[in-house]
């Protein structure tokens, strides 16, 4: 794996709690040619250590746009994305995968788990990626995140062989494989019976509490947004609640 | 770079029909490509060895590769000369003994003289045109394969009747006549000289075997008419690749043309080289086929794969990574296609060489196989090279998703 050590070891330098993690400066996100659309506009937003976000709206409200954003998987047209204060719009794709790697984990409303292999080495995948660990480190470390989410039963077992919710579990420790500081989810629980919806809520409600990471969760669902700590609400690319 | 090879692997594994397919597409062109080149090579390889085992890597005769200047030109710029008429007589070469000690002063190898004239040879009312060259048998030895062509007798029975001849076996097939009997030399003079066949040869080469003889340089010369002349020298060398520029030196030192055995099969060489030509065209389009269907399955893995792609791209994989999984995707089916295809190839070869072959030309019993690391090596070389560019293309193309597109499609 290629990884670029600058945007990595500036962000090592600049690791006091009370800065925020991810700060987004007046940024807007258009698309297409010719006609545009804009997906995000003008948005201002930081997410501390320890915060649990929910940012809610209706479909197509720009929701997701700004969780790509936020996870440095699109580049916004304007404004500025910041993280851990270092500005990484200007960074190249070798070094944005470098912080996607070892800052921030994601968790999709569809598992996103490569098929072919089992939930360990799903969950391994990350840590292999970034090389800090061991083998045998590795090993230990991915067996005790399936562990702690319930599934110590079905860690040899393909994502064809589980279910939505143990999937979505498996997604949610391969997230956390490599210790990041912000776990962004979009829809984690889109596909999810309630009890199920109810068991990741708790996942991610006791992740934050216990570890103080920043979650930003993409949610329809106004009832899982009520349980964050801050709920964003974005209408046609803006925020509008609370005020930005 | 275990991790991209394990994915790697992991696609083409669990595309195993797929992969197979890909795989047996190399293993078919390397195979075949092989076999071809070994079955090209070594037919070549075999009718040059055949040819220059049977005839003098060197002759040097008493012709001048240029007609000599006569003196009146030399004086009179306005002089020219024209129908000249060849003399009757040959003038053979000077001081022929003299050249060959001279020659083998420096040369590796061996020189024998020889005198060589056309003759008509009559036996039981039956006449054929034939060569008739006058060799030393002592000498002989070391600059042809004539001893261990005969047949029926030997070469040193030349000595043990006088006027005796060897003929070409399918020369004597042709006039009816064996060993013992006495047959009529007519030269081109007129002279008639009756001689003692007292062997035969087969060489292999129809050409020689149906129109050649041989007897000693005495009774050529009385049949030439010409006492004591010498009109060829019959050089063999050591190393046969330098017999061309053997052949310039030894011209360059003795005045008379020296041919060597490239020169006077220039043609059939030129031809030799359009054949290879040939040969490793369709042995390349034979591999760039085979290529298509690498790329063909590479397409489909990364088609099939782009939701994986984009995950790995959101998990920090960078663009290069990922095409490197696909890229050493490609090479991984190329690899083991070409071992499989070397595999096939020797195989095929091996069967090939069973096949008994029976030519006009020459007497082969089988196709004539060359086995060369070389022949594997290049078309490991063209199979990986079309390999890595048919899974460059799509992996190029994988790289480069966008995983936002893919996963707000998956949503």
């Amino acid at each position: 794996m290629e990884r670029a050590d600058t945007p990595d070891m500036a962000l090592s330098r600049t690791s006091a709690s009370a800065d925020p993690l991810i700060t987004l400066r007046g940024v807007t996100k258009t698309i297409g040619d010719g006609v545009l659309t804009t997906l995000v506009r003008d948005i201002d937003l930081e997410v501390r250590r320890g915060e649990f976000i929910a940012i809610t709206g209706p479909s197509g409200s720009g929701k997701s746009s700004l969780l790509y954003l936020l996870g440095l998987l699109d580049v916004p047209t304007s404004g500025e994305v910041f993280v851990r204060q270092v500005p990484v719009n200007a960074l190249g794709e070798q070094a944005r995968a470098a912080i996607r790697l070892s800052v921030i984990g994601f968790v999709f409303q569809f598992h996103f788990l490569l098929p072919e292999f089992t939930a360990f080495a799903n969950v391994k995948l990350p840590m292999r990626a970034l090389g800090r660990l061991d083998d045998a480190a590795m090993d230990a470390r991915a067996g005790a995140l399936l562990a702690s989410l319930g599934l110590e039963d079905h860690m040899h077992k393909t994502p064809g062989r589980l279910s939505g919710g143990q999937r979505q579990r498996v997604a949610i420790a391969r997230a956390l494989a490599n210790e990041p500081h912000v776990i962004l989810a979009d829809e984690p629980t889109g596909n999810l019976d309630s009890q199920s919806s109810e068991q990741v809520l708790g996942i991610f409600r006791k992740l934050v509490d216990e570890t103080g990471r920043a979650l930003v969760m993409v949610t329809h669902d106004l009832d899982l947004a009520a349980r964050a700590d801050r709920q964003i609400r974005i209408v046609d690319g803006q925020i509008v609640e609370p005020s930005a | 770079m275990k991790l991209i090879l394990d994915i790697a692997v992991t696609h083409i594994v669990s595309r195993l029909r797929q992969t197979l397919v890909g795989l047996l597409g190399v293993a078919m062109g390397v195979g075949f490509s092989v076999m071809m080149a070994a079955l090209m090579e070594g037919s070549q390889r075999d009718f040059v060895s055949q040819l220059v085992d049977n005839m003098p890597h060197i002759t040097m005769t008493d012709e001048r590769r240029n007609p000599p200047r006569q003196p009146a030109e030399d004086t009179f710029d306005v002089v020219q000369f024209s129908g000249l008429r060849t003399p009757e007589t040959r003038p053979g070469i000077k001081n022929p003994y003299a050249i060959i000690a001279e020659l083998e002063a420096w040369l590796t190898g061996a020189v024998a003289p020889s005198v060589q004239s056309r003759a008509v040879i009559r036996f039981a009312g039956r006449d054929t045109a034939a060569n008739v060259t006058g060799i030393d048998p002592r000498r002989e030895r070391d600059v042809s394969k004539l001893a261990t062509q005969i047949r029926g007798g030997t070469l040193d029975a030349l000595y043990k009747s006088s006027n005796a001849i060897i003929l070409g076996d399918k020369l004597a097939a042709k006039i009816g006549a064996r060993i013992g009997n006495t047959i009529s030399v007519a030269s081109g003079r007129g002279d008639v000289l009756t001689c003692t066949v007292v062997a035969l040869f087969h060489s292999g080469i129809s050409q020689s075997d149906e129109t050649q003889s041989y007897t000693l340089l005495k009774t050529a010369q009385i049949l030439a008419g010409q006492t004591g002349i010498i009109n060829a020298m019959r050089i063999r060398v050591t190393s046969i690749l330098e017999a061309m520029a053997i052949a310039r030196r030894i011209e360059a030192q003795t005045g008379y043309k020296a041919v060597s055995w490239q020169e006077a099969n220039e043609d059939l060489l030129s031809a030799f080289e359009i054949r290879n030509f040939i040969m490793y065209t369709v042995v390349g389009a034979i591999l760039l086929v085979a290529s298509f269907g690498t790329y063909n399955i590479i397409s489909t893995i990364t088609h099939e794969k782009t939701r994986d792609i984009a995950i790995l791209k959101s998990l920090g994989f960078t663009e290069k990574a990922v095409r490197r999984i696909f890229l050493i995707e490609a090479l991984l089916i190329g690899a083991a296609g070409t071992v499989i295809g070397w595999a096939l190839g020797y195989v095929l070869c091996i069967a090939l060489g069973t096949i008994s072959f029976k030519s006009p030309f020459m007497d082969a019993t089988h196709l004539p196989i060359h086995y060369t690391a070389s022949h594997y090596a290049i078309a490991a070389l063209v199979a990986l090279s079309a390999s890595a560019v048919a899974g460059y293309l799509p992996a190029r193309k994988a790289a480069r998703v966008h995983p936002v597109e893919i996963i707000r499609g998956a949503s």
